[in-house]
């Protein structure tokens, strides 16, 4: 299925390369640079490119493309999805997913891509089986490698992979034995000029990082599951208690895993934490516009909107921008014009502003479109759906572990069109 | 720079103080390994003596460094090597690891490193595992261009395949089957063979990998790899279905027979199966189920036929399919396939739901389709490829099923961060969407997205306002009005668009709109994108009656700048001044001549063709003949209006999800979806008798082979959770036994007949019946009646080895040799026969012909014979079964085995056992009945 692997950095430099049938020469790639240029931004190139005898299928992550090169007919959302699995693997592995991280580690990563595929189809793509094949490097390690000489590569061959649970390892041990959950909730949300909401979606995830002893059975129910509408879970999830009792029972897996991602139906309505006001005017024939933008909070429920980031790209012919923040920084990139104002939280009783002018070129007409605000916010401790968690239950094992949720809400796609 | 300060590497990490002009050395050569080929000859050395000399430019000696370092760092990349290959070869575990890694470092670089073959594979037995998983790495990256060396391994993975535990034999056999060597295809064919075979499913699963490569690299194995395949889709492992299916899809997807007596157990396995292996899987059953089952879509077809008409090309063709009189009835297992793949829908992986969506979209009923919208909007949430490909698949779902994706039309809005081609299909899907109730609002939001930022997007979006204008005739004003405000915006690509969108309105409608016309004439020389240019002469062409005064000076002004225009636009002038010549002939006449005479002379050749054609055409000469008659009819014919209709319109004719829909185009290997068959073929053909693992229970030296088999198939389905069926199969083999045991033999066989009919037998599978026959004689005839209870019923052949007895040795048989062996099987041929299973093989250096049985002895000896066997190849050998009634006794059987010039005399001598029916019994069982002797 997948006939090569090539790593492609933001300069378009193929800095490696993994085959795992015959080897494709690395001219294929040609086709990849060719529309790599024709299209404006990193984000347009397209993701199936067809060449002569190959087909380019890759996905961008942290400005590296992965372009896999395939032959014949397969779902290109195989491809994708199996991609991202291997970005996630790296980050899951090295920390951070980048040109260096991958240079540094080519021998862990050349081992894992050999694992993770057999002849072009996925053969272990759990972290928890990984990484009892192949252990992540940590500094200690490495300087225990060098002195003892020991290696990565795990002696003991891993018996998840034959277990009825393959994405838990066996033989799990802590001394402290924990369960934290994560609640984090993203809202989508697109406000017209008017300040009326045209679209509100709520989409959430609930992050785990379970250190348990032994073979821990969970299960973990909702005081008002009826508001997630579509879900999705990690395999491990027990689909047919989900059915009849609406209760998510699960043999986790040991470490950090994505436990269930869910969609709040659209019928309720959302509540939206923020509201802006803006007032962005181009005068004809003057080379000055006016810019005026006001947050504020609004449906907290008491909570803090914290980490408040305004982004928004302005009009091309916008020279310079000369404005006055009341808290917070902004800066403007004159060149790609884009501005950005750090808010951080926000103050009910001094609702932060950013006011100033805008210098346009001179002579030219005002533009005809007004910049889109994407905002960007936390709120802690709050599930603006307002999910609950009910209880979390453990069977299987005799020790009493320490459980934890945590509720967090962001702002997903949160556009203000003006 | 000199070549003693080009140090290697490993001299210069123990000294890392060394002074600078050395330091600079190893950096360029760090350089140089990021960009260049190492020690590839005189070229490559220029060339990066000219590199080196640049770089050593912006440091402090440039004229004496650039010839020096050049050579140096030839002689270091060498070095370099050399040191690489004494590392391999020293005796030091570090050392080698180290060397090892750096090689794989250079082959992530794409550099040849197939120099130091020899070096790496003498490691290839390390007892370092990393080591060795770094060697196995080199060798299946260099084994195809150093084959003869590549050779010298594959001993060791032998050896491998045959170690206790069952991870090295698969990691052997995963390396030995990615050795791209065509000598050892015999190997690997072994290999793969066996390890189909193996306890361990891992192993198994391995096999499955292992079938694919083998046949890359020789398609002629296809035979052989289809019988290991068939053996593999038996596999009740979850381990093991995703994979094999991935073969079946390789080596011989359209032997769709394969899959019928496994189709029950894949839908059963496929929640377990692991992610990967499910989308294989669903897009295979996908297309068997397009072949077995009649199609869903009919019932519906009765309701709202003139709906379907206009929204499904694809379908009408089966609806032609005459209507049965009784109502359709869903196969049980059609609604089997849909049951047990919802679930998936669930999953996280993107692919997963994909293919789910795809399954349902082709064979679900038309109203069960929509359960999958949900999820598909779903995904829409994760990354932006993802996102891309889900979308596009929308795009084609909702041309046909508006309903399906209507309630979440607000899901598809743009935000001014999607990239550009997200931002196009998402316009693309709400145009689809779009109908007379909800085109307000989509209008309203396509007012805010022509103003985007994106002009690519602002054109789409202009054109998605024509698709709607001429599907919903309500907003057609309204669209043709807004597009008309757009034609003074300030950007020109939007003017463009209108303008090209506005000649397709119009043309659709040609009622009064001259206004329209005029005020685009007058925007005219304004406009400099020549699509748009072309549309406006040709409106003023086509319409030219409507704005007569106008026409002739836009000819005017088009005859000046003619020759620095667009070839389009060319065309298009050269058509307007056609079009007036024949309406206002005394105005125009020496303008068009003007024109022509100028098209003449152009470079490009679509002109002087077009211009001669018109000046053919129009202006009357002697040549010009019969058309110049119809000139008028033929340029001023009312023309059709262009249907303007979603790009995604044709797409369906792919199935959804697959690569080819998402390029549309038929990428290689692309399978099609066959149509519904008018009449389903048999469904009997997917019941399967449930396969029970046997016990042997002759003499005390089967015992272990029976053993070995029971472990086998509780190897294979003990994880599975299809193993439900095969539980309450045996839970009723349970009830029999208590049952039958206080009956007398014979209405035991019978009760068992009984219950044999009742279940479904599938004609191919005779097998277990003629079994039964059998065991019906048995007990009246076995001189040791009571050694074995035959009560207890028997299905399936033993698993365990088989002994193999000579018949004719070679050198007797003149080249012929034959050996046997009891298949332990039902005898299809007689239920008094045993069955015999003898190999012949033609150790001869000539063909061999007519192999037959003669004459026999006992007289009264009844054999089912084999088929006469024509030609026997030398070196090659056949199995043939055949059917001997020993009589139930001991005496031997004797017959000849003759060939066209030859007769032998041969026998077989049956030992007890074998003329004894095996069966399945627990060791409890066993010594109750044991006792009871």
């Amino acid at each position: 299925m997948i006939h090569s692997l090539f790593l492609i950095n933001a300069s378009g430099d193929i800095f490696l390369e993994k085959h795992w049938k015959s080897v494709v020469s690395r001219s294929v790639c040609d086709y990849f640079f060719e529309a790599q240029e024709r299209a404006s931004e990193p984000e347009n190139v397209p993701p199936v490119i067809p060449t002569p005898h190959h087909y380019l299928i890759s996905v961008l992550r942290h400005r590296i493309y992965f372009v896999a090169v395939i032959q014949s007919e397969v779902p290109p959302l195989f491809v994708i999805e199996f991609l991202h699995r291997v970005v996630d693997t790296f980050q899951d592995y090295f920390g951070v997913c980048t040109e260096a991280a991958i240079k540094d580690n080519v021998v862990v990563v050349y081992e894992l891509l050999e694992e993770m595929l057999d002849n072009g189809f996925p053969l272990a793509t759990e972290s928890n089986i990984l990484k009892e094949l192949i252990k992540p490097p940590t500094i200690l390690r490495t300087m225990v490698n060098t002195i003892t000489g020991s290696t990565n590569v795990g002696e003991q061959l891993p018996t998840g992979q034959l277990s009825v649970v393959p994405w838990r390892r066996t033989g799990v041990k802590y001394t402290n034995n924990e369960a934290y959950f994560d609640v984090v909730e993203e809202i989508d949300v697109i406000i017209d000029k008017s300040g009326s909401t045209i679209t509100a979606e709520i989409q959430g995830v609930i992050d785990a990082c379970v250190k348990l002893t032994g073979m821990p059975d969970l299960t973990l129910s909702f005081m008002n599951p009826r508001l997630l509408d579509d879900v999705s879970f990690h395999p491990c999830v027990r689909f047919k208690r989900w059915e009849a009792e609406r209760i998510l029972s699960f043999i986790p897996p040991d470490g950090n895993f994505r436990l269930l991602s869910y969609h709040v139906s659209s019928q309720n309505l959302v509540a939206i934490p923020v509201y802006v006001k803006h007032n962005i005017t181009f005068r004809e024939g003057s080379s000055q516009g006016r810019f005026d933008l006001t947050l504020g909070p609004k449906q907290t429920m008491g909570k803090v909107v914290e980490s408040v980031l305004v982004s928004s790209q302005l009009p091309r012919g916008v020279l310079n921008a000369n404005l006055n923040p009341s808290q917070g920084t902004y800066t403007f990139d004159p060149v790609t014009k884009l501005l950005s104002w750090d808010v951080g939280k926000i103050n009910p009783q001094k609702l932060p502003s950013l006011k100033g002018t805008m210098s346009l070129q001179a002579g030219a007409s005002k533009p005809d479109e007004n910049p889109t605000f994407n905002i960007q916010f936390k709120i802690q401790q709050m599930a603006i759906s307002g999910l609950k968690v009910n209880r979390l239950d453990m069977y299987g094992e005799k020790y009493k572990p320490f459980k934890g949720i945590k509720y967090m809400t962001k702002a997903g796609k949160f556009q203000v069109r003006t | 720079m000199t070549l003693s300060e080009s140090s290697d590497d490993s001299v210069k990490k123990s000294n890392p103080r060394e002074d600078w002009p050395a330091r600079r050395g190893g950096l360029r050569q760090a350089e140089v390994d990021t960009c260049g080929v190492m020690s590839s000859g005189v070229g490559y050395n220029d060339q990066t003596g000219a590199e080196t000399a640049v770089e050593a430019g912006q440091e402090t000696t440039p004229t004496t460094s650039s010839s020096g370092a050049a050579f140096g760092l030839f002689s270091s990349d060498f070095k370099k090597n050399e040191d690489l290959k004494e590392m391999l070869e020293s005796n030091k575990e570090s050392l080698k690891l180290e060397a090892m890694k750096r090689v794989v470092g250079l082959i992530s670089k794409g550099k040849n490193a197939s120099e130091l073959f020899p070096a790496v594979v003498k490691n290839v037995a390390s007892k370092n595992i990393e080591l060795k998983k770094l060697v196995y790495v080199y060798l299946v990256r260099y084994a195809e261009e150093q084959q003869d060396l590549a050779l010298l391994s594959i001993s060791t993975f032998q050896r491998a395949l045959k170690d206790p535990n069952q991870f090295i034999r698969a990691s052997a056999l995963r390396v030995l089957s990615s050795i791209r060597v065509p000598i050892i295809v015999p190997i690997m064919m072994l290999a793969i063979k066996e390890a189909a075979t193996d306890l361990s499913p891992y192993v198994r699963k391995t096999s499955a990998h292992a079938i694919q490569k083998l046949y890359s690299l020789d398609p002629d194995q296809k035979e052989q790899l289809i019988e290991v395949i068939e053996k593999l889709l038996k596999d009740k492992s979850t381990l093991v279905a995703g994979s094999v299916v991935v073969a079946f899809e390789e080596v011989c997807p359209d032997r769709i027979d394969l899959i019928h007596k496994n189709y029950r157990k894949l839908c059963n396995l496929l929640v377990d199966v692991e992610e990967w292996g499910q989308v294989v899987i669903i897009s295979m059953l996908t297309r068997y189920a397009r072949t077995q089952f009649t199609s869903p879509w009919k019932e519906d077809a009765v309701f709202d036929e003139n709906n379907e008409k206009t929204f499904y090309d694809s379908d009408s063709e089966e609806k032609k399919v005459p209507t049965e009189a009784k109502p359709y009835m869903m196969d049980p297992d059609h609604r089997l396939l849909l049951r047990n793949t919802k679930p998936l829908l669930q999953s996280r992986n993107t692919a997963v739901v994909m293919s789910v969506a795809q399954l349902y979209w082709h064979l679900a009923p038309k109203h069960e389709v929509s359960v999958v919208t949900k999820s598909l909007v779903r995904l829409l949430r994760s990354h932006r490829e993802v996102q891309y490909i889900v979308l596009q698949n929308i795009a084609t779902m909702s041309i046909q099923r508006k309903g399906m994706f209507e309630p979440y039309m607000k899901s598809f809005y743009v935000r001014s961060t999607d990239p550009t081609h997200i931002k196009t299909l998402k316009l693309e899907i709400l145009t689809n969407l779009a109908n007379e109730a909800n085109i307000s609002t989509i209008l309203r939001e396509f007012q805010t997205y022509v103003k985007s930022q994106d002009k690519t997007f602002a054109a789409a979006t202009i054109q998605a306002i024509g698709r709607c204008a001429t599907n919903i005739s309500e907003v057609t004003d309204t669209c043709l009005n807004g597009l008309v405000l757009l034609l003074s915006n300030r950007d020109e690509t939007v003017v463009a668009e209108s303008v090209v969108v506005i000649k397709k309105l119009l043309q659709t409608q040609p009622t009064q709109h001259s206004e329209i016309i005029k005020h685009m004439a007058k925007l005219f020389d304004n406009i400099t994108v020549p699509m748009a240019r072309a549309s406006i002469l040709w409106l003023m062409g086509e319409y030219c009656d409507r704005v007569p005064k106008i026409a002739p000076d836009v000819l005017r002004k088009m005859a000046k700048t003619f020759t620095t225009e667009e070839d389009i636009v060319k065309l298009q002038t050269v058509n307007l001044a056609a079009k007036l010549y024949l309406t206002n002939s005394k105005q125009t006449k020496l303008l068009t001549q003007y024109i022509l005479n100028l098209g003449k002379y152009d470079q490009n050749y679509d002109i002087r063709d077009r211009t001669r054609f018109i000046r053919q055409l129009i202006v009357p000469s002697e040549k010009s003949g019969a058309l110049n008659k119809y000139a008028r009819r033929i340029l001023l014919a009312p023309k059709p209006a262009p249907v303007l209709e979603s790009a995604f319109k044709d797409r369906d004719r792919f199935q959804l999800g697959t690569l080819s829909h998402s390029l549309n185009v038929k990428a290689s290997g692309y399978q099609e979806l066959s149509d519904w068959p008018a009449v389903a073929p048999d469904p009997s053909v997917r019941n399967v008798e449930v396969i029970e693992p046997v016990r042997n229970s002759g003499s005390g030296s089967e015992e272990e082979s029976s053993e070995e088999s029971e472990k086998t198939s509780s190897g294979s389905g003990g994880s599975s959770s299809g193993s439900e069926k095969s539980s309450s199969d045996s839970e009723s083999e349970q009830r029999q036994k208590k049952k039958t045991k206080k009956r007398t033999r014979k209405p035991a066989a019978s009760d068992r007949y009984a219950r044999e009919q009742m279940l479904p037998v599938s004609p191919a599978s005779s097998s277990p019946v003629g079994g039964h026959l059998r065991q019906h004689s048995t007990p009246s005839v076995s001189n040791i009646p009571n050694l074995v209870s035959p009560l207890i019923p028997v299905t399936s052949p033993s698993f365990g080895p088989v002994k193999t007895y000579e018949l004719l040795h070679h050198m007797t048989g003149k080249g012929l040799a034959a050996k046997y062996h009891f298949p332990r099987q039902p005898c299809l041929y007689q239920p008094s026969m045993v069955s015999v299973q003898v190999i012949l093989t033609n150790n001869s250096d000539h063909v061999l012909e007519e192999i037959h049985i003669g004459e026999r002895s006992p007289a009264g000896l009844n054999v089912h014979c084999f088929n006469t066997i024509e030609r026997l190849e030398p070196g090659a050998s056949v199995t043939v079964s055949m059917g001997v009634d020993f009589s139930d006794s001991t005496q031997a059987a004797n017959f000849q085995l003759c060939t066209k010039e030859d007769q032998f005399g041969v026998s077989i001598q049956p030992a007890v056992g074998e003329l004894l029916m095996p069966f399945t019994m627990t060791e409890a069982d066993f010594n109750r009945e044991q006792s009871e002797i």
